[in-house]
């Protein structure tokens, strides 16, 4: 009975979700010829999916199934769930658009990304698996006081998690939205409820093999994709380059961006100054302490930890890594290929008009390669790589509400409010189920009040959070002495506060004078430049009547936005929190938050006392470097 | 599962043999460690700071920038598989022998 239930449920639910998705679906936009093909092809993957979690189902019966799939997953099998977990559509999407509209500054980002990597493998991977059991908070606890590292560990999990989490939702409904033309608020719910239902009956099993199809499903597509472009150049890197730098489209956007200095540029000027770094990042310091947040914050991301649980030795988790690596990186040099390659044969102009970030240039260049809008393979390439996407969301965001449903269930429920006593298998999953039903829930609504928002500055944020608060706690419980639960508790805390209290009074959030100033701005300039075009228009010059003729429709444009800016901040004088300016400069707090989450470990250690943080240390540190009490022998 | 308290984790500690293998974990994670880190902000201080550098063309319109970046990539995939050759061949080896010594008998 109790092992029946889940599955009549997941049929109950799978047959709601048919329900609430397949009309949604069916009445997706774009080409209305082809409509059918978007829905197989987004059917084939939804029943893909629901299939491998009917049979992940039947294998979870304890709370180590649920989690962390009974630790039976290989480091190959790790390896593409790594790169499933991680390559959100921010990093599948994003990155793509960000080289086909600034050229050379997108592809510099998606470095940080590979390079988390190694601090994931040389410091954190193995050892983790070594002392964990289900979650991070399970590493603090081990030698430190567990109620009190417990609390502030699964904390600091629920508020990394979910700033991840509204992000991946608001982003992925918004995403959802512009491939497949249905409403936010139905694909929001899509989303979640298909995610639940993966996480409730699946647990870890489920994610893990949904993880591992959207991995593969990702890398073929951007392999096919990537061939199809490439392949006219004889495989030439600078033969492609060439071609990209040597396109009107191209020159055109970097002239827009550069603004007045461009005047003096010519064509093959502008086209070259596309790989040449700038374009995007204008303050280096920014950059910098982004890249401190990427580099650190990885290895502080709960969802991504979790998966070394996953796997049944240290060996094998060295060995997912190094796959992850292999994957992430390959995917990665890919997208150089897939953003320079949109920008020459869509044009930036065109990616940036149907989203703003780029995060449709990917998708696009699909539909250009396999042959345009109005080809059957053209309409199936932008199907499938749409298809991706929503599996690449739905994916990751059942990672993150699993890693939070365990810190709830694990820490928070077993943990602390049973104090850690005997709890019987059946409670413990009951309660696994439970955490993952209010998460879910709570994922959706926050999805749908927070229509419309600016999340991108959350992925920065959940990263910071990560560096500045887990990272620290996790590396010196690991691998320093003299590191006890006054120390823990205290990073946790200053990690998470100055992390999130400096990206409030950052630049990220909208200042209200600031909005109207720069929309004064262009007002006052509009009259100027009227007269202007008026005067090239009326000279009789064929070329200046038509330069005169785009730069009027630009600054239509210009004046259309200034004007819905005011009118957005009509009647606020301050920010969110109440400032009329920001107050510190940087946009991602890393640079100063995670040192100060690093002092606080180190303070707190020094100022408070804990004798089980010491006499815990040599088995602690013994377990770690040995694999003592987990290695195969123990199996037996 | 077997009791932790079965291990005089002191003893662990003290032996020659973890105390190798200690010594040589902490000069490779943390020289590789510092290694990868001061390399990957060389990118992006160098696109700030070195842009004139950054623009020479090296390979048709290939410029130093460019192929930074890529070496990057190489960097990270390199440090990775000389961790992992090391790790499976030297300290494996050592973490299996003391584990192997230390491991209470099987079944209890």
């Amino acid at each position: 009975m109790k092992i029946q239930a889940p599955r009549t449920l997941a049929c109950a639910l799978a047959a709601l979700l048919a329900v609430v998705a397949a009309p949604a679906l069916a009445e997706a936009s774009g080409n209305g010829e082809y409509r059918w093909l978007t829905f197989t092809v987004f059917a084939a993957v939804i029943a893909l999916t629901m299939f491998i979690t009917y049979l992940a189902s039947k294998r979870v019966k304890s709370a180590s199934d649920f989690y962390t799939a009974g630790g039976g997953i290989s480091g190959f099998q790790n390896g593409w769930a790594i790169a499933g977990d991680y390559l959100s559509a921010a990093s599948f999407l994003g990155i793509a658009g960000l080289i086909s509209l600034y050229g050379y500054d997108g592809f510099m980002y998606s470095v940080g990304w590979l390079v988390a990597y190694i601090t994931v493998l040389l410091l954190i991977a193995e050892p983790c698996r070594n002392i964990g059991k289900y979650t991070l908070a399970d590493i603090l606890a081990y030698r430190n006081d567990p109620k009190k590292t417990r609390v502030v560990g699964a904390l600091s999990v629920i508020t990394v998690s979910t700033f991840y989490l509204t992000a991946q939702m608001v982003g992925g409904g918004v995403l959802v939205k512009t491939l497949i033309g249905i409403d936010y608020e139905v694909s929001v719910v899509v989303v979640g409820v298909l995610m639940l239902s993966y996480v409730l009956f699946g647990g870890m099993v489920a994610t893990t093999w949904v993880q591992i199809i959207k991995a593969i499903l990702l890398v073929v597509a951007s392999i096919v994709i990537v061939m199809l472009v490439w392949t006219p150049y004889g495989f030439s890197l600078p033969a492609f380059l060439q071609d990209v730098v040597s396109d009107p489209k191209v020159q055109a956007r970097v002239a827009t961006l550069l603004g007045d200095p461009a005047k003096n540029m010519s064509a093959v000027e502008l086209g070259q100054r596309f790989l040449e770094p700038g374009l995007y990042f204008k303050a280096p310091v920014d950059q910098i302490s982004l890249g401190m947040a990427l580099v650190f914050g990885t290895a502080g991301l709960p969802h991504i930890l979790m998966r070394f649980f996953t796997v049944p030795t240290a060996q094998a988790a060295r060995k997912s890594v190094v796959w992850a690596m292999v994957i992430i990186g390959g995917f990665y040099v890919l997208t150089l290929f897939l953003g320079f390659g949109a920008a020459k044969h869509v044009g930036p102009a065109v990616i940036a008009g149907v989203d703003a970030g780029g995060n449709m240039a990917g998708p696009l260049l699909a539909q250009y390669i396999g042959g345009g809008p109005d080809s059957f393979f053209g309409n199936f390439m932008l199907a499938f790589v749409s298809a991706v996407a929503f599996a690449t969301i739905v994916a990751v965001v059942a990672g993150l509400v699993l890693a939070s449903a365990s810190a709830m269930a694990h820490d928070l429920w077993v943990g602390v409010v049973k104090g850690g006593e005997a709890v019987a298998p059946a409670e413990q999953v009951r309660a696994a189920r439970v955490a993952t039903v209010l998460v879910g829930a709570m994922a959706i609504a926050i999805g749908i009040a927070a229509k419309g928002q600016n999340v991108a500055v959350l992925v920065g944020l959940a990263f910071a959070v990560a560096a500045s608060a887990n990272f620290p706690c996790v590396l010196l419980t690991l691998y320093w002495k003299r590191c006890n639960t006054t120390g823990v508790v205290a990073g946790m805390i200053v990690g998470t506060v100055a992390a999130v209290g400096l990206t409030l009074v950052s630049p990220n959030l909208t200042y209200p004078k600031a909005v109207r100033a720069a929309a004064h701005k262009v007002l006052d300039a509009e009259a100027d430049k009227r007269a202007g075009i008026a005067e090239a228009k009326a000279s009789g010059d064929a070329e200046a009547a038509a330069k005169a003729a785009k730069t009027e429709a630009a600054l239509d444009k210009a004046v259309a936005k200034a004007k819905a800016d005011m009118a957005k901040v009509e009647g606020q004088e301050t920010s969110f929190i109440g400032l009329e300016k920001p107050l510190f400069e940087l946009k991602n707090p890393g640079l100063i938050s995670i040192p100060l989450g690093f002092l606080a470990v180190l303070l707190g250690s020094l100022l408070g006392r804990d004798k089980r943080s010491e006499d815990m240390w040599d088995e602690v540190y013994a377990r770690q470097n040995t694999g003592l009490l987990i290695s195969k022998s123990q199996a037996h | 599962m077997t009791n932790p308290q079965a291990i005089n984790w002191s003893a662990v500690i003290a032996d020659p043999r973890f105390q190798k293998l200690h010594r040589r974990k902490v000069a490779v994670l943390w020289g590789l460690m510092a290694f990868s880190v001061v390399y990957y902000f060389l990118l992006p201080i160098g696109a700030a700071y070195y842009q004139d550098l950054f623009r020479v063309k090296v390979w048709g319109v290939i410029n130093v920038g460019i192929l930074f970046a890529l070496s990057e990539f190489v960097v990270a995939w390199a440090i990775a598989v000389f961790y992992s050759r090391l790790a499976n061949l030297e300290f494996d080896r050592l973490a299996a022998e003391i584990a192997a010594h230390y491991q209470p008998r099987a079944g209890a």
